[in-house]
Parts: C-alpha cells; structure tokens; sequence
C-alpha cells in the first residue's frame, strides 16, 4: 500500500482532517480514482494544477507515473518557473 | 573545480558562446529592432491612481489626432470569466491576467494600463494619450502587506474571499488564501530545544531589473492570422497567453522570439504583446510598442514584498528541534504571489524533524508580481538564514558548522514533506568551509556571513530536434529563447553525443510554427531538460546513421558501432569497412533513404535539486551606513556543468541580483500610493564597480536521472545573498538587519537606534 500524504486544505475539507491514507494503487491514474472512491471530489481537484512527489522526486505532470506497493506519495504545489 | 572535462570530450570545456559575437558587436535582434512597413506606434496610457473606479474612458478627442488609427481599452478583449485554466505549463487565472493587461472596471495600482495608442509617430500617440479623458473615482488604496490584512483595509476585490481556512470567510478580504506546510510535532520539537531564536524578517519588493524593456510587434492579416515578434521566455507562453486574451486560437498566431536581454522570471508573462495584437487587429496595420523604463518599472512584475517571523529550536549541542514560520506575501493587485514556494523553500536546506511554515497570499494596490529567480525562496531564506547565524551565535558556533551538522542528505524528509533523493547540499557546506576566503583575515567595520539556500529545479514539457546538413554539420533546434547560454549548452551536448566538433553545430531558436510545444525557460529547466530532449534527438540521428552505414556495408545496424563521429563495425566478425564519418554519410544522404534527423518530444522526468552557500564579507561605514561587499563566494552544487563558464556566469549573476536587492533595491511608494523611484538612477541596481569578482565553486554531485549529470543552476543563487549580506553587516558593527534593503539611510538609522541605549547608560 502506497503511503499518500493529502494536501492540508483537501484534508480538511474532504477527508474529515485524515492527512495521511494509505492507497492502493499501481499508477497515478489509480491512485486518483481510489481516492475519489473514498474522499468524494477529491480525485478531481487533483487532476490538474498540483505537482506530486513520488518516492522524493518530484514530478510536475503525474498522470502517467506508476506508484510502488510501498511509494510514498506527496502532493505540492506546482513549482513555476523564475 | 569541474571534473567533466575531464571525462567528456566537449561537455565541461568552455567554448565561445554561438550567439557570442552578434551580442558584443550589436548585431543581434531584441524585442525592440524589429520593424515592419507600414508599422505604427502603439503607446499605452496608464493610471496615475494607486486605486480608481473606472467610470467612462471617453477617446474621441483622440481618435481625431492626425495619424491616430486605432484606440482600444478593455472594451476591445473579451470579458473572461473568472477561474482557472490548465494552458501549456499550468493553472492560469485568464480573467486576471486580461484585466492585468488593461484594466477593466478599476485601475488596481499606479501604471495599470486603461487605454492604448496606436499612431503613426510616437508624437502622434502621445498627444492622443493626453486627449484620453478617464473619468477615475479614486479609492482608498493599500501597498503594505500587513496593513492590506487588516479587516478595515481598503479592498481590492469584491469577490475575493480567502481560501484555505476553515469555516470559508463570509466577508471578503485582501488576503486571497492560507497555506500551510507541516512535518512532525512543532510544539513537542520545541519543548525539547534548550535554546530558541524568533524575529521578525521584512524585505522590500525588487524589480528583477533586466536592461531589456518589454517589446512586440504585432501584425494581424486580413484572415485573422496573427505574428508577433517579441523578446519573452517563452514563445509558446506568449501565444497561448495571446490567444486566450483576444479570443482566438493558437493557430492563428505565430510567435517569432527575438534576443532577450533578461528576464529572470519577468518575462513569464505578457503585457504589451496582446495590446499590440487587439491594435493592430482594429488599425489593420502593424503595430510596435516598446515600454519605457518607468512603464517597466509601474506595471510589470516586480517581486513580492514580504514580512516573514521565524522561530527556530535547538538542543545546547547545535541538534535544530524545530523550525516555524510564518509568511505573508504581497502578490500586487492579483492572486499568486509566490508564498508557497516560499514556505517550502525556507527550512529546506536542513534535516529538521518538526517544521511548520504557514504561508499568506495578499493582494495591494502595486503591479502584480512576477516570478523573480527561485520565486519566494529569498524572502523565506532571509528570515531562517539570519535566525539560524542568531542561534549559531547563542550556541557558540560557527555557523557554518551548525549548517553542516543539520544539512539535509539523501534520504533526509524535506521540510516540505518529502524524502530527498540525490543532494549535495553538505558538499557545499564543506567546500565553503575548506575555502581559503572563510579564514581569511578581518579588518575595523568588517564583517563575514553567510547563508545557504535551495531550490527545486524543473523539468517540463520539452521538444528538441537535430538536423544534419549535408555536409555533415549539425543544427540545434532549441525551442526555449537563450537566456543565459543555452545555445552553447545544447550544441556541446549535441557534438558530445554525436562525436563532432562543437563549432560544427548550430544551435537556433525556432517560432511556434518550427517545433513542437516547449514549456517556458525558467525554473533552471533549459539545460537539464531541453538538454536530455537534445541528447534523445542525437541519438535518433546516431541510430540513423547506424543504420545508413549498415545499408551501404550492407549488414545488421547491429553490426555497426557509433565512435569519435564516425560509423565503424562493431568487430572483425561484421567484416572489414573503412570507417563512415558523419561527413560522409551525409553527403550520401541521397543515396541511403533521404535527410537525416531527430526530434524528441518528452516530458522531462528525473529533475535534481539544487543547493547553494555563500560567503559574503562586507565594510560598514558607521558614519553613512554604506555598506561595501569586499569579497563574496558562491558555492553551488551544479550537477554537472556542461559549461563551466556560463555556469560560473549563473552563480555571479544571481549574488550579483541578491546583493542588489540586500543593500539598495526597492519599491518606493508616496503616501498616494505612487511609485516614486520608477527608473535606475533612483532604483539602484548594483554596478560593475559597486561589488568585487564573485567567486565561484562548482561543487559536482551529478543528476543521476540526467544523461550528463545536469541540475539546473540558474535559480539557486539568488537565495542566499540576502542573509549572507545581512549576517555579514551584523557581525561588522552588531547590528542585525531585519529590514532589507539595508540601504545607507536604514543602516544609519539602525545604528543610530542601536546607539541610543549606550547613551542612555
């Protein structure tokens, strides 16, 4: 099981302050549906616009990354270019 | 220090940059040498209230100027709902930046732009201007961030309503949202801290100062489709960003980027090109617009102000417990400061169990912000790094040392919540320790700080391509405009991959039509990301090749090996072949299946972090409060330099910058709200004989995810001079600085104060 780390605001709002879950999930895509399973809305405030540590590295657009049986998994805010 | 000389054939070495000469000689374009037939001159008007309602714009009296064809103000783009929208590289409030362009029912701040010109001579445009009657109800206004906070403050906008507290506000506010950032137990990791330092941190807004101006030209034809010509960070930037604003489609605009002369995070945005646009589309003509200085300065994007308080524990023996923070930042007159980034930024650099950074995005009435070097990293850094040479201080030792013995390393949870892979941050640390310049002799009035700093660095979506000539040169096809060397990067890992000399490749920067979609230049991405693009692409070309060689020797492509630029078997088994070089393959191109090249298109995956440490050594006259900078060392952990020369070049310029903003850069404003020092001689910028040589140290820990090692560089250096400087001036006369610019009137003053308490004794 993926350990996932929710942003503070959707913790608060949608996940009852819960800010760490533990997921199951192979990719990102999965990820996001599991969590919408359980946290209703929260899989699509996270689609877009949200950066996402994956095992420490740090991955502007995730859609397409996988997610390992112990991934630890951060989301961040987008970082902009200077 | 750079190894990679000696392990590359090109990559390390130091070659003259492509772009080099047309530069010192003059010759190359920027934003403002281009010109059409035909073109007119666009000039904006802008309000001279820091807040006004926007009554009625009344612009007949201009349209009857001789050689006025066109007026436009908000009327002329379309009205944009509010939200965001995913364009190119991220979120974007379109609404915003539209009225950011021209003000819509209210000029937000001092130089907001309300109508533009377009004439046949400047003369003409600008007697046009004066004819503009703006019928303004001026408002109460607000440019200090606390002060913006307070429930009574004068209000920006109506609807903004502060996001990410709970319950949601029911009045609106200037504070646009909340942030918060959190790992372990603060209030436990204090309780177990034998010493604690606090304090309050201000720092003032700088402009990032680039010598440039903003500048476009634009020309829509007869069917719609649009060019412009302009000098950005990025060409893709500016044509989904256009396109938005005036309701078109991307296809219809093409954008060709010119030379830039700086931008360093001010030029992620637009401002002048979808006025040019909106006026050349109503004139039918194209139509220039060049800002002044004082326009540069009034509405473009300066940095955020800040006030930061820090508190920060630890155990006797120099173990940090626990670090808070809290952060509130001015975004100018629209959401989007860059606090979150600040918050993640400020305690990076360290292995702390307990942190906590709380972050607040205010809006007031001064020009919205812009992305400035590693933005919001500085003004979080200046408040932890003057902390922490505070708590070295109480725990008696050298700071340095504290930093090392608290540096994050591989493995070590971020402040921000995750695990760092492969960093270099202690390596710093140790080299500024071993530098000669650390134990250097101290004179009366001098004094020696440092500070270290962090920043993420950025990968992105990325395209490149490699063309060979049929002479069996080389192009480059760079999509991202060259801010600060990248041709010369490019084309020396072209060359490596490839096995040619470096002065057989051409790099170009193409229009949006040439190249797929690139992701901006910023963030310290070009390098590690168009490079892996460009490395991907040479190597397209190398199987190509292979593969030509084994059509003409008529074996596997297998059988065939690439080295030193030429197509050899890869054993006597394969048979015996004189060597293929680039050279001829190309030149038999014709024969084998055609042209040959490589295009990569990635989202660059596998980005590393950046870490750097300054030492900066400084003069205080007690009796003006100048500071001078004696001797100053930029140490970055780099990766690996591809070119050490214009990585050294990164590291000064971001000290450079960061002293600059730690001794005189700031927004001054009258008690109107105005800004009143909207040009160099009054906002001083550092010269070349205001600062000594910046030394630099490449300390090397490659990107392992990167085919040559690469970080990124360009953001990291400007984290640190802020508190570098200020610990520096604290230990030359005892007075620390918890207002920057520490400017000569502040430091006097400062001392001054300071001096009050001896006489009363």
């Amino acid at each position: 099981m993926a350990r996932v780390v929710l942003p503070n605001e959707l913790a608060r709002e949608l996940a009852g302050g819960e800010k760490e879950v533990e997921v199951e999930a192979e990719n990102y895509r999965q990820l996001l549906k599991a969590l919408d399973a359980r946290f209703p809305g929260m899989g699509e405030r996270l689609r877009d616009g949200v950066a996402v540590a994956i095992d420490g590295e740090i991955f502007q657009e995730p859609f397409l990354e996988t997610i390992g049986e112990d991934s630890e998994v951060f989301f961040l805010p987008q970082i902009e270019a200077g | 220090m750079s190894d990679s000389a000696h392990q590359f054939k090109w990559v390390g070495t130091r070659p003259v940059r492509p772009d080099g000469l047309d530069k010192v000689t003059g010759r190359a374009n920027f934003g403002a040498d281009f010109t059409m037939p035909g073109m007119l001159v666009g000039r904006i008007l802008r309000s001279p209230h820091a807040h006004a309602r926007i009554a009625g714009i009344d612009a007949s009296a201009a349209l009857a100027v001789p050689g006025v064809k066109a007026v436009v103000t908000a009327e002329d783009f379309p009205e944009i709902p509010d939200g965001e929208l995913m364009v190119g590289e991220g979120p974007m409030n379109f609404r915003d930046l539209s009225c950011n362009v021209m003000a819509r029912d209210k000029a937000l701040y001092d130089g907001h732009a309300v109508a533009a010109v377009a004439a046949t001579s400047r003369a003409a445009a600008e007697e046009a201007l004066d004819r503009i009657r703006v019928d303004y109800e001026v408002l109460p206004h607000v440019v200090d961030v606390l002060e913006a906070m307070e429930p009574d403050a004068p209000l920006l906008h109506e609807n903004m309503f502060t996001e990410g507290v709970d319950p949601k506000p029911e009045r609106p506010s200037n504070v646009a949202s909340r942030c918060e950032f959190s790992i372990g137990d603060v209030d436990a990791g204090f309780a177990s801290a034998d010493v604690v330092v606090e304090g309050e941190y201000v720092v003032e807004a700088a402009h990032q100062g680039y010598i440039e101006p903003h500048a476009a030209v634009a020309s829509v034809g007869e069917d719609g489709h649009s060019t412009i010509w302009c000098s950005s960070q990025g060409q893709f930037m500016v044509r989904a960003y256009c396109a938005k604003l005036l309701g078109m489609e991307n296809s219809q605009i093409l954008v060709t980027p010119s030379e830039i002369g700086g931008g360093f995070g001010g030029k992620t945005t637009i401002y002048v090109e979808p006025v040019a646009l909106a006026l050349s589309r109503k004139a039918g003509r194209p139509v220039k617009i060049v800002m002044d200085r004082d326009e540069v300065f009034r509405a473009t994007g300066p940095t955020s102000s800040a006030h930061v308080k820090v508190r920060i524990g630890a155990t006797k023996d120099g173990k940090l417990t626990a670090g808070d923070a809290e952060l509130r930042f001015q975004a100018g007159a629209f959401s989007g400061s860059h606090v979150q980034l600040g918050c993640m930024c400020g305690y990076a650099p360290y292995d702390i169990e307990n942190v906590r950074t709380v972050g607040y995005d205010v809006v007031v009435n001064r020009p919205k912000c812009a992305a400035y070097r590693a933005p919001g990293a500085p003004l979080a850094a200046f408040g932890v790094e003057s902390a922490l040479d505070e708590l070295a201080e109480k725990l008696g030792m050298d700071p340095l040392e504290l930093r090392l013995a608290n540096a994050a390393r591989e493995g070590t949870k971020a402040a921000y919540g995750p695990k760092f892979r492969e960093i270099g941050y202690a390596e710093t640390v140790e080299a500024a320790l071993a530098h000669e310049h650390y134990r250097a002799e101290l004179g009366p009035n001098q004094g020696r700080g440092v500070a270290s700093g962090f920043w993420f660095n950025i990968g992105g979506q990325t395209s490149a391509a490699v063309h060979i000539n049929e002479d069996g040169t080389a192009v480059v096809v760079d999509p991202n405009p060259d801010i600060g060397g990248s041709r010369a990067s490019m084309a020396l890992m072209a060359a490596e991959v490839l096995g040619i000399d470096y002065h057989r490749v051409r790099p170009i920067v193409p229009d949006t039509s040439s190249i797929p979609y690139s992701d901006m230049t910023g963030g310290s991405r070009v390098t590690f990301s168009v490079g892996m693009a460009v490395v991907e692409a040479a190597k397209q070309v190398v199987d190509e090749l292979r593969a030509r060689a084994a059509k003409i020797w008529d074996v596997d492509p297998d059988g065939v090996v690439w080295e030193d630029g030429e197509a050899r078997p890869a054993s006597s088994n394969v048979g015996e072949f004189e060597p293929l070089t680039l050279a001829a393959l190309a030149e038999g191109s014709a024969k084998t299946g055609g042209p040959i090249s490589g295009q990569a298109t990635i989202n660059a995956r596998g980005v590393g972090p950046g870490f750097g440490t300054h030492v900066c050594d400084v003069e205080v006259d007690p009796e003006t409060g100048g500071v001078t900078v004696l001797r100053y060392t930029a140490v970055q952990d780099v990766g690996r330099a591809i070119h050490p020369s214009y990585v050294e070049g990164q590291l000064q310029g971001g000290a450079a910058q960061g002293i600059g903003w730690a001794l005189n850069e700031e927004y001054v404003y009258s008690e109107a709200g105005t800004l009143e020092n909207p040009g160099f001689l009054d906002y001083r910028v550092p010269v070349a004989s205001d600062l000594p040589m910046i030394d630099t140290v490449l300390v090397e820990v490659p990107n392992p995810r990167h085919p040559y090692g690469v970080r990124g560089v360009g953001e990291v250096p400007i984290v640190p001079p802020l508190a570098a400087v200020a610990n520096a001036i604290y230990h030359a006369c005892g007075t620390r600085m918890n207002h920057l610019p520490a400017s000569p009137p502040r430091l006097l003053a400062a001392l001054d104060a300071a001096k009050l308490p001896e006489a009363a004794d």
